[in-house]
């Protein structure tokens, strides 16, 4: 590439980039990863660059309150979130659980025309947005529904929930690279609701596994409408 | 303003007290009585906003006008009744040992939290709570369906929160779109995501930001409201939880998911000038309304069944504020009313006679006007209103819709009326084998609560036959609202 259309970004810019480029790699990186405790590595690392974006957006544009979304990201998302999941698979042991996949070139392959797709409905927002961080809009909704096409190519509760987590992750994105991120109340009331919603799908393993005697969903597929 | 806090506050407070004495004598009473006092509040706020008009409180984050008022009111008192009837129903429950203490607890406690997100996502004015308190409803509704712990409670548990929490993920991004096109005309200060000051400038907003804005709020609001092809979460809730659940389920919570659709459609229309949301709503509405329709004479499960019919219901709502247009509107708002009294009737009835004969399967109730003439007839009555026969107000209201539909879209109501018949003939079949017949029910241990089925019947058939001027002025200005 030309050296001086690199010199054009500014360096927050670049940092902004890098942090969407690999968002996108993790969101593949978990669409196709089969151990379950890499999963969950997975999603913290996602949590991970989700702060590192907030903050240099929060520091280059001098929005204060993103400073304290960047801080929730942290706490909820790259300590909680993963510590809970980490404990729950060592008490319901299936740490070292091994999902079989469908398919995954074929995964990919669509994960692939989804990002196109995500890219093409996002155009028009991006030109329209003012934020430094505009040309990630894109990114954030591909992000969305690689999540979404995990969600429902997984059988395992854990995973699903990781998938339904990471799809979070995408909006909070989104959020924050078209709009700067939402008014503060309503982040708030976010985070709390995937708080709880966490700790309830956390009883929840538990009786599932007591009923079924295993996390996979197919095995109570007895509702399906004939 | 204090009317508001206090319509607000009771119901927190009440499941703050029953988190913690939930599973004492008294439970029950003391959840009927939060729920009456606040229908008394909503009651004062209604008569309030008759007579002041339309106001922001508390900030500007809560808002009420014609619109919610009402919806306020009936979800309070659908809430109240809701209460009286589990009382006896949850007592038979723990004598037949399908419930501990402690999920009585549980049960009491997540009740009256749902009630308080419901009447949260009907009076905030930030479109951003509004999301939030939906999902709290989802969350809170996810352990009332999972309270009986079978597999099949669970399964149906896990579906809903995993359908709903996808859907309303949809609507999240939809939220994060409108925020977007607000800002460049508000500013961040704003108030970006409150809906009085969007409805302002609504002819300012981007169109291709709030068209597309509008389509992930639909799927999302949508999926909670049970429209085809993402209502397969609903029939099994309905059917594995407990029966009140069911009946707030039906009559409360998927009004409240409409009324998030009613109010973004409001923005889209306005910024758009075409009617592109109501013929999205339009589409999705037929859909909902012929697809179930075909799924009702299938069904094994009484519960099932009016899971069913709920969302064909809501398809036709959805169908009439897709059209738009004052009688349209009047319509559908008087079609919520009517439809979320009396399917949370039919539930009442159902409920009882699901315990009186042991199980839920259509075929092993049998005989109930003979056992119960009362929980008989409510059923039956129920049944033939909400399938629409005349002197009913689903009559009305159906009747207002379809008169619409041909002068307006010709081409569908041969569809709908197919629908209708066919929803007719599979549902009254069932239900009559269900009510004639020789016996197979047993007594009830308790008195069953049949005060409240009465009492929404009566009120369908007085809004069938006779509307009170002030009510249909209401309906008139709401309509206006919508537009």
């Amino acid at each position: 590439m030309n050296p001086s259309l690199i010199q054009a970004i500014p360096l927050s810019g670049q940092v902004i980039n890098l942090c969407a480029a690999l968002m996108l790699l993790l969101g593949f990186a978990m669409l196709s990863q089969r151990r379950i405790l890499a999963l969950i590595n997975l999603f913290m690392m996602q949590g991970v660059v989700l702060f590192v974006s907030t903050l240099v957006v929060a520091l280059t544009t001098n929005q204060h309150h993103l400073l304290w979304s960047a801080g929730l990201t942290l706490v909820l998302k790259v300590i909680a979130l993963p510590y809970i999941l980490h404990r729950l698979i060592r008490r319901l042991s299936v740490k070292w659980d091994i999902e079989t996949l469908f398919n995954i070139p074929t995964t990919m392959l669509v994960g692939i025309v989804l990002v196109v797709i995500a890219f093409n409905v996002a155009q028009p927002i991006s030109q329209m947005s003012g934020t430094i961080t505009r040309s990630t809009i894109g990114i954030a909704l591909a992000c969305v529904l690689l999540a979404f096409l995990m969600l429902i190519t997984r059988s395992k509760a854990v995973p699903q929930v990781v998938a339904f987590l990471a799809m979070e992750n995408g909006l909070f994105f989104a959020a924050t690279s078209a709009t700067y991120g939402m008014p503060m109340v309503v982040e708030l009331g976010i985070a709390l609701d995937v708080m709880v919603g966490m700790v309830i799908l956390g009883v929840f393993f538990f009786q599932i596994r007591q009923q079924f005697d295993s996390l996979d969903i197919r095995h109570m597929e007895r509702f399906k409408d004939k | 303003m204090i009317e508001l806090a206090c319509v607000l506050s009771i119901p927190f407070v009440t499941a703050l007290l029953l988190g913690l004495f939930g599973h004492r004598r008294g439970a029950a009473e003391l959840n009927s009585a939060g729920s009456l006092f606040t229908l008394l509040a909503a009651g004062m706020l209604t008569i309030r906003v008759i007579r002041d008009g339309p106001m922001t409180l508390f900030d500007e984050q809560f808002f009420v006008d014609p619109l919610n008022v009402f919806l306020i009111a009936l979800t309070a008192f659908v809430g109240l009744t809701t209460s009286l009837f589990s009382r006896p129903y949850m007592r038979v429950e723990h004598d037949h040992g399908r419930l501990s203490a402690g999920r009585l607890r549980l049960y009491h406690s997540m009740f009256q939290m749902f009630m308080c997100t419901m009447l949260v996502a009907l009076s905030t004015n930030n479109l951003g709570i509004l999301w939030v308190a939906m999902e709290t409803a989802t969350l809170t509704t996810v352990l009332l369906v999972a309270l009986y712990r079978t597999p099949a409670s669970l399964e149906a548990a896990w579906k809903y929160f995993i359908l709903c929490g996808v859907g309303i993920a949809q609507a999240l991004f939809g939220t994060i779109l409108i925020y977007f096109a607000a800002e460049r005309v508000l500013g961040h200060e704003g108030g970006a995501l409150l809906w009085t000051h969007l409805d302002a400038v609504k002819d300012q907003l981007e169109p291709t930001v709030l068209s597309l804005a509008f389509v992930f709020l639909f799927i999302g609001y949508g999926t909670k409201t049970g429209l085809v092809p993402l209502h397969n979460w609903l029939p099994d809730a309905h059917a594995e939880g407990p029966t009140p659940v069911s009946a707030v389920l039906s009559g409360l919570l998927l009004n409240v998911a409409l009324y998030a659709i009613i109010r973004s459609k409001v923005l889209v229309d306005g910024a758009l000038e075409s009617h592109f949301a109501g013929n999205l709503m339009i589409g999705f509405g037929l859909l909902t309304v012929v697809v179930p329709a075909f799924y009702l004479s299938r069904q094994k499960d009484i519960k099932r069944l009016f899971g069913y019919s709920s969302i064909e219901h809501m398809g036709l709502i959805t169908f009439a504020f897709g059209m738009g247009g004052p009688v349209a509107s009047y319509a559908g708002l008087l079609h919520m009313t009517v439809h979320s009294l009396t399917k949370s009737a039919i539930f009442f009835a159902v409920g009882h006679a699901a315990q009186m004969a042991g199980t839920q399967i259509i075929d092993d109730i049998k005989g109930l006007l003979r056992q119960s003439p009362t929980i008989g007839w409510g059923l039956m009555l129920g049944t033939l209103a909400i399938l629409g026969m005349p002197p009913f107000g689903v009559f009305t209201s159906e009747f207002m819709i379809l008169t619409t539909a041909i002068k307006h879209y010709p081409w569908a109501t041969p569809i709908l009326l197919t629908a209708l018949g066919v929803a007719f003939a599979a549902m009254f079949g069932m239900v009559q084998g269900m009510v004639f017949g020789k016996p197979t029910v047993r007594p009830l241990p308790h008195n069953p609560a049949l005060l409240p089925v009465f009492a929404h019947l009566g009120l369908v058939l007085m809004l069938g036959v006779w509307i009170p001027p002030y009510l249909a002025d209401w309906y008139r200005q709401a309509a206006k609202f919508i537009g």
